[in-house]
């Protein structure tokens, strides 16, 4: 906040002043004038974002490894199920960048297969938990006689072995949703809301305490007196003003939900094998870990890359949306 | 304090109930049959019978009642025999495994002192190095340490346990060959050359373990350091003329372990639920193994049981951490 132009323009007194001399019924007309239009919110988040180095990067790479794993396919046209027994167990070469695996289909377009469902599933798993917590946090934190039974709801579920709850929903649930959606669909589903269900609650939390404290400005008692409902209440007023502790928990959704995916898919309770997502190649490629060691690590670094640079993102998100370090 | 301390173990039992009831529900409503395993040339009448046999032909209420009564009332009377000798539960039906037959806390106790030795060993030891980085990186905030504690961090929170610990596996057990990459849990340390061999075999699954631990807390541990030094009794110490060793690890230190302590504790349970996946890459006989094993099984009264002592570990070691709060800060006394 220190460059000289918005000082001039934060500065109205002494334009008024001078104003006033000259000609006072002007002066109340015009007001004092900004020197520079004015600058949205969005444009100052942008610039702190710009100036945190790691959260750049990790946004680059992230934006990188989606952009990879959806239009690869467009350029790398080998089907991931295709199998070529001839051609099986081969190190990297030209016609097959990562190799191929034991029955010859090749790594690189099955990474990129199973990077489409692997991200597609943090996405939609972060969504399910975004909209959850969002939803229990605003209305707990609105409506006083609602936020005691919610909270409690939200500490029996932090209580609960989620990990184990989670294995025990894999196993139960496998077979009737697969009957009713067909393989793939079903696991997509069952994954997307075991995930989403187990993970919305530091999102409530967050959202509920920031609610707590913005049901106390005097903007909200404005908009009370002007007759606002509580439906146009929250969603104009509480839910842009809360934004942005959703997104930075929308960052750290993302790559919880993929970490938990690749988990369940490793311990060969997530999706069947022969739709690959990079924990199950994680898992098929530790039968070999001995002579390949390169079809374990490919993508395990598909994982860990995705999660770090999301990590960093929200980091830089964190700091990029909180207005209170913005300029330092 | 004590009467939060009671209130809050009071309010501990119906917490603990209705998470009892949500385990029991969702393996009851579950649509899966326990009797799935069994081959079809089983005849009927005689499924029927097993299933009799089991107790699944009583209604639901009755068979929770009887897991709580087991669970609550007699096991704890096996315990009681079991150290004092007495016989007080002689003749009560346990909780059986559907997979042994054998009672669930009988396996369970077999299985705990290995997730114990490599937990509890991975939990200190990321404790110990988790301390001074964070210390340091505070004390040297945006320094090319703190850079670094940033970076190995953020890679312990990214890089899950099942690829780090296959990592290590590659690096030291193929291609170095130092440690042997499965955990042998029948080894019996009564000599030197086999606590060494016991030794040599828990390197890796605590250093995968103590990644992840070192990254959280060292983060707590430095945002706690960040908080304090900039705080007016700081300045007042230094005017003081106190030496610097002394304002810091002192001063500034004690003040910002309050909230790591109870981040500490809070942090057990979940490394109990972490280490599933760690002790099923490293082959290590503990509970997590025991509740995939189970799971991939069938076996509900094992998996409810192991759920239950989960979900016991989280709720008392979150009040053990409200608790200490407490008894740490003065400033939060809860009553």
């Amino acid at each position: 906040m220190t460059d000289p132009l918005h000082e001039k323009a934060t500065d109205p007194k002494d334009e008024v002043a001078s104003l006033a001399a000259h000609d006072p019924v002007a002066a109340i007309v015009r007001g004092p004038m900004p020197d520079r239009p004015p600058r949205s919110q969005w444009l100052d988040v942008w610039d702190q974002f710009k100036s945190h180095k790691g959260a750049l990067w990790g946004g680059i790479i992230f934006l990188i490894i989606v952009l990879g794993v959806f239009i690869g396919p467009l350029f790398w046209t080998v089907e991931p199920t295709f199998i070529d027994i001839r051609a099986r167990n081969q190190g990297p070469s030209l016609s097959h960048p990562f190799g191929t695996d034991q029955l010859g289909r090749d790594i690189l377009a099955r990474m990129m297969a199973g990077g489409q469902i692997s991200v597609a599933v943090g996405m939609a798993a972060m969504l399910l938990a975004l909209f959850l917590g969002s939803f229990v946090g605003v209305i707990a934190g609105f409506f006083k006689r609602l936020d005691g039974p919610l909270m409690r709801l939200t500490d029996l579920f932090l209580a609960l072995p989620l990990l184990p709850l989670l294995l025990v929903m894999m196993l139960l649930f496998r077979e009737p949703l697969n009957a009713a959606f067909g393989p793939e669909q079903g696991i997509f589903i069952l994954i997307v809301c075991a995930i989403g269900i187990t993970s919305w609650m530091p999102t409530a939390r967050i959202v509920r305490g920031d609610v707590l404290a913005l049901k106390e400005r005097e903007f909200v008692l404005a908009a009370r007196s002007i007759g606002t409902t509580n439906t146009k209440m929250i969603t104009r007023h509480i839910l842009p003003n809360v934004l942005s502790p959703i997104m930075v928990s929308a960052t750290l959704g993302i790559a919880n939900a993929i970490i938990t995916e690749s988990a369940l898919s490793f311990l060969g309770l997530g999706f069947p094998p022969d739709f690959p997502t990079w924990g199950r190649l994680l898992f098929d490629g530790t039968d070999f870990l001995q002579q390949y060691p390169e079809r374990v690590i490919w993508p395990g670094v598909a994982i860990s890359l995705t999660v770090l640079s999301v990590n960093y993102l929200g980091d830089g998100l964190r700091d990029a949306l909180d207005p209170r370090i913005r300029g330092r | 304090m004590l009467t939060f301390t009671i209130r809050r173990l009071v309010l501990a039992i119906p917490t603990l109930l209705f998470i009892s009831l949500v385990i029991f529900l969702l393996l009851e409503l579950a649509p899966g049959d326990p009797m799935a395993q069994v081959p079809l040339t089983v005849p009927p009448e005689v499924k029927e019978q097993m299933r009799i046999a089991l107790g699944l032909d009583q209604p639901m209420h009755i068979r929770f009642w009887k897991w709580l009564v087991q669970f609550f009332w007699i096991e704890p009377q096996v315990l009681v025999d079991h150290v004092f000798g007495t016989s007080f539960s002689e003749g009560d039906p346990r909780v059986i495994s559907w997979q042994t037959r054998s009672p669930v806390m009988d396996i369970v106790m077999q299985r705990i002192p290995q997730t114990l030795w490599v937990v509890g060993t991975a939990y200190v030891v990321g404790i110990l190095i988790a301390l001074p980085i964070g210390i340091y990186s505070a004390y040297r905030q945006y320094s090319w340490f703190d850079q670094a504690g940033t970076f190995v961090s953020m890679v312990g929170f990214s890089v899950p346990p099942f690829f780090s610990g296959v990592l290590v596996i590659v690096i030291f057990s193929v291609n170095l060959g130092w440690f042997p990459s499965i955990y042998d849990t029948t080894l019996v340390v009564d000599d030197w050359a086999s606590f060494k061999q016991q030794l040599m075999q828990m390197v890796m699954p605590v250093m995968v373990l103590a990644l992840q631990i070192t990254a959280q807390i060292s983060r707590f541990m430095r945002a706690s350091m960040l908080d304090n030094l900039n705080q007016d009794y700081v300045r007042t110490a230094r005017a003081k003329g106190l030496t610097e060793y002394t304002v810091v690890m002192l001063h500034v230190l004690r003040n910002s372990m309050i909230p790591v302590v109870t981040v500490i504790a809070l942090g057990v349970p979940s490394i109990f639920g972490g280490a599933i996946i760690t002790e099923q890459v490293f082959k290590v006989n503990g509970i997590g193994q025991l509740l995939i094993g189970a799971i991939q099984a069938n076996d509900l009264p094992m998996v409810q049981t192991l759920a239950f002592i989960f979900a016991v570990l989280i709720v008392l070691f979150n009040l053990i951490a409200d608790v200490l709060y407490g008894i740490l800060d003065p400033r939060i006394r809860y009553d």
